[in-house]
């Protein structure tokens, strides 16, 4: 029983570091910032994740304490690679603004955030913007 | 608070509990931090889960629109799975597939979500499932500008990005 709980816990941080070593090597092959920013935001959440899950079960299947900070560890994960991804992309498109022309258009009488304002003509339109509009 | 003493109409719960959900988690996440029970940590998270709402609740003085909490729970396992499915992918892609035969492209995901909770939540999303990254939003916050790293067709990425996430948020946050 003993065996069969570490040899899962072997795989899950096996399987974890492969994951991870996949998003790093995406993040040195690509091209351009803009494909490289996919590796690390996908590959490693599931790299750390399998080593979260691994400690999980180590903890309580072998030193018998239940162990809940992995849980957090992955909630915070969750919450700030999207965001720290967007930023990245934003601070990017700041930087390169050729890239701009790129960009498909928005849909919308407006642009992209980052480089557009709201037209103040808009005021209709702007109370409906208001936080919580 | 302190610049309107005598004009503050607020109940008693929106002024001293103004976010009880808020407060709840806060209590949990500190409970969990501490990773054991015990009496003396329950009064220090709940001190915490109390002090922390009031002070941040003018940064946020309305509670989050959520009204399905069965369905964000269901969300959530959806999008937990959709994420190892997208491991498993983007691994695919990023090991496979040399740099010149990747659709890359950049596409616009039109909104019908209003809340900035849910398009938030939405754009967070789209970059944590499949080959998308959320980068931008429209200067009238109504379309979504996200990067795909292979998508053969642009319209078919975003019918899906659109009826698997869109209309379960919409149920979420109505």
């Amino acid at each position: 029983m003993t065996f069969l709980l570490e040899l899962l816990i072997a795989v899950l941080i096996v399987l974890g570091g492969i994951f991870a070593l996949i998003g790093s090597i995406g993040l040195v092959k690509r091209p351009d910032l803009l494909t490289r920013l996919h590796g690390p935001t996908k590959a490693t959440t599931l790299g750390v994740g399998g080593a979260l899950a691994a400690s999980m079960l180590f903890f309580f299947g072998i030193e018998g304490t239940l162990s809940i900070h992995e849980v957090l560890i992955s909630v915070f994960l969750f919450l700030t690679a999207p965001i720290s991804a967007h930023f990245i992309a934003k601070a990017h498109l700041h930087e390169h603004v050729e890239l701009r022309a790129d960009l498909p258009p928005t849909g919308r009488e407006h642009g992209w955030s980052t480089f557009d304002g709201l037209p103040e003509s808009h005021d209709g339109e702007q109370t409906e913007q208001a936080p919580r509009g | 608070m302190a610049d309107r003493p005598e004009t503050d109409t607020r109940s008693f719960m929106q002024r001293w509990l103004p976010h009880p959900l808020l407060t709840l988690v806060l209590i949990a996440l500190w409970m969990l931090l501490l990773n054991s029970f015990s009496a003396g940590g329950l009064v220090m998270g709940t001190l915490l889960g109390v002090v922390i709402p009031i002070i941040t609740s003018n940064f946020w003085p309305e509670r989050p629109p959520v009204k399905a909490y069965g369905k964000a729970v269901s969300y959530m396992a959806l999008v937990a799975w959709d994420v190892v499915v997208a491991n498993v992918q983007v691994a695919r892609l990023i090991l496979f597939r040399r740099a010149d035969q990747l659709n890359v492209r950049w596409v616009t995901v039109p909104l019908e979500l209003r809340s900035p909770e849910a398009i938030t939540v939405l754009a967070g999303t789209i970059t944590m499932t499949p080959g998308t990254v959320s980068c931008d939003l429209s200067a009238d916050g109504r379309s979504l500008l996200v990067h795909c790293l292979d998508a053969p067709d642009a319209e078919e990425a975003v019918r899906q990005m659109k009826e698997r996430y869109e209309s379960r948020l919409k149920e979420i946050f109505p």
